[in-house]
């Protein structure tokens, strides 16, 4: 990479060799760049305010919150609120629905995409594989309001195409919307459906850096087609799938929990209640803003920590990790 | 090259089950978009009854009728277009000169910036102190509490300073400050009217994101005349849906009757109302394909 002008200006001024005039290098570079804060300052004061503002917020969790005495003058309370949370009765059950559906979603969603991507990769540019593209990445534009909607209206029980094509095939259809036992299926698929086309894209960006005359010494040397795949190709997505790999196991108590609140009902919540969700009801629409603070502060450390584990196992073991 | 060597038949077959994969992958996401076109302009009786399960049957327009009377649709399209669009331009005011000044490799703190910035992604305050910090602000029930809390994301930044850094050459800058222009002119005459991709995908996501979502105003909005389409849409397909299945809550006030109706009203309206609602997101996607691509590719630079 060429050097830019300025590094070569201030290159020049330290050959002076007195850190008084090195300051003063760094002091003309930033006076003449003076504009660039003013660039930069709206994201910076954007972020400071509504991303730095509520993690000074956190600190309610350990306060019993009162909105009259404010987030500052409201007393300390410790950890009184988490060991509430831990000794709760609905405690595990919000951990093993939160962790099983992100686990399910995690192994049937991943791999989906990659393999769809290897099958584009085969295929010649033509208008079939246009076609299929299209219609598999549009799914991705629909809002999760439209979305929940069409799973409402493809399951209900009396009008769905779904339960009545099961029952035109002769078996009966299970309560999907309100039996706790199909809903995490129907979450996952409903997911699937939704995002596996968009989700190839990234592979298909790191499928097209291989090297085409991979291919063509291997082709001289007979490799098949399949051959080719799991020597070439997968190997040289590995590092992609590793690092998308990293962010969806840091988040795995994090699932989307908009399309469980907009799906969640009174019959099915025992299979459907996430920490998420949890929080949104105990906090917004019962009001215990430091209970669910609490709840919400434990599920962001839990991630950071997994995040952190797995990044470093990652760079342990394959040399690609995020950091 | 490739094309001399004959394919084996290995190879054929082996091709053969790529296109039936893709073949079927097609048909699994084409169908339920297909009956829902085909539902919309269909008789609900068969619909209902699963007569009609591809091609329209007893074509009526009704469904559609009955949502262009519908005030409360229209009203919440024309607040989330405000909110769209004043929202997209609110990011871009944010994300573009942050993301150009960030690929500067002579600004002094930019390590300072990003680190702040992507300390965010894994980390944040969660949802209470972030609506009681909405709240102290005085946003709640205003168009700007939909707004100012996701002004910008340092995903966006990311892709946005990976393209300046990869696309504006440095000898640009470096020649226009020979030439006396200061980084403002620079940024306003030079680099924005280079930058009309990375603008018009920046645009796009942020675009498609107002009009998808529905969560905060769920939150911060109280008054239904400022709910935007994705909460109108929730009332008529998830809530009506969840009531008319016998779950959910019925207030005290309606009689079993009145609900019927609502529920009957609901039904035919469903599925004309998701194609208005998407209609314009699919309507223009073909002929956007190509930036949506093209900002997942530059973000997927690592950088």
């Amino acid at each position: 990479m060429p050097k830019p002008m300025a590094d070569t200006v201030k290159i020049d001024g330290v050959s002076n060799s007195s850190a008084h005039s090195r300051r003063h290098g760094l002091r003309k570079r930033i006076s003449r760049n003076w504009e660039l804060y003013l660039l930069i300052a709206p994201a910076f004061l954007y972020f400071l305010i509504f991303h730095y503002g509520p993690m000074y917020g956190i600190q309610i969790a350990f306060k019993n919150f009162m909105p009259a005495r404010g987030i500052t003058d409201s007393p300390w309370v410790g950890f009184d609120h988490f060991i509430r949370f831990f000794n709760s009765y609905y405690f595990w059950d919000l951990i093993r629905n939160t962790l099983t559906i992100s686990l399910y979603q995690l192994i049937v969603g991943f791999p989906l995409p990659i393999l769809l991507a290897l099958a584009f990769n085969e295929i010649k540019n033509g208008w079939f594989k246009r076609t299929v593209q299209t219609v598999t990445y549009a799914p991705h534009f629909i809002s999760v309001v439209v979305m929940a909607g069409i799973i409402v209206t493809f399951l209900s029980p009396s009008t769905g195409i779904i339960i009545n094509i099961i029952e035109w095939l002769g078996f009966t259809a299970p309560a999907f919307l309100t039996d706790p036992a199909w809903f995490k299926t129907m979450y996952v698929l409903s997911g699937v459906w939704q995002s596996t086309g968009w989700g190839t894209i990234i592979y298909l960006a790191a499928l097209s850096a291989v090297d085409p005359q991979l291919h063509e010494a291997a082709i001289m040397d007979g490799a098949s087609r399949w051959r080719r795949i799991i020597h070439i190709n997968i190997p040289t997505i590995i590092p992609t799938i590793t690092i998308l790999l990293i962010l969806n196991v840091g988040s795995i108590l994090g699932v989307g929990f908009e399309k469980i609140l907009l799906l969640q009902n009174p019959l099915n919540m025992s299979s459907s209640d996430v920490i998420d969700t949890f929080v949104y009801r105990t906090g917004l629409l019962n009001v215990q803003y430091s209970f669910s603070t609490a709840v919400g502060l434990f599920n962001s450390v839990i991630n950071a920590i997994l995040l952190i584990a797995v990044n470093q196992i990652a760079r342990k073991t394959t040399e690609n990790s995020l950091w | 090259m490739a094309a001399v060597i004959k394919e084996s038949k290995t190879d054929r077959m082996f091709l053969g089950f790529t296109y039936l994969f893709l073949a079927i992958a097609l048909i699994c996401v084409l169908y339920p978009l297909l009956y829902i076109v085909s539902a919309s302009i269909s008789s609900p009786t068969y619909v209902n009854s699963g007569e009609m399960w591809l091609l329209p049957k007893g074509i009526t327009f009704e469904g559609y009728q009955r949502v262009f009377e519908n005030q409360a649709i229209w009203r919440g399209y024309a607040n989330t277009i405000l909110y769209t669009v004043v929202g997209t331009l609110v990011n871009l005011l944010v994300t573009i000169p942050a993301a150009y000044a960030l690929s500067r490799s002579d600004f002094v703190g930019r390590g300072f910036f990003m680190g702040m910035f992507l300390v965010t992604m894994f980390f944040g305050g969660g949802l209470i102190p972030t609506y009681l910090l909405v709240k102290e602000l005085g946003l709640i029930n205003s168009m700007w509490a939909l707004i100012l809390p996701g002004a910008a994301s340092v995903w966006n930044i990311i892709v946005a300073r990976t393209f300046f850094q990869s696309t504006i050459p440095k000898e640009l800058q470096e020649a226009a400050h020979i030439d006396g222009c200061t980084n403002l002119r620079l940024f306003w005459k030079i680099v924005i009217p280079l930058s009309s991709p990375i603008i018009a995908v920046m645009a796009l996501f942020y675009g498609v994101g107002h009009w998808n979502s529905y969560f905060n105003a769920l939150v911060y909005l109280n008054d239904e005349a400022k709910y935007p389409l994705q909460m109108v849409l929730r009332q008529i397909l998830v809530l009506q849906e969840m009531n008319s299945s016998g779950i959910g809550t019925a207030t005290s006030g309606e009689t079993a009757m009145a609900m019927n109706a609502r529920a009957d009203v609901a039904a035919l309206l469903k599925y004309a109302v998701i194609i208005i609602s998407t209609l314009p997101i699919i309507a223009i996607y073909p002929f956007l394909q190509r930036y949506f691509v093209q900002g997942v590719m530059i973000g997927s630079v690592k950088g």
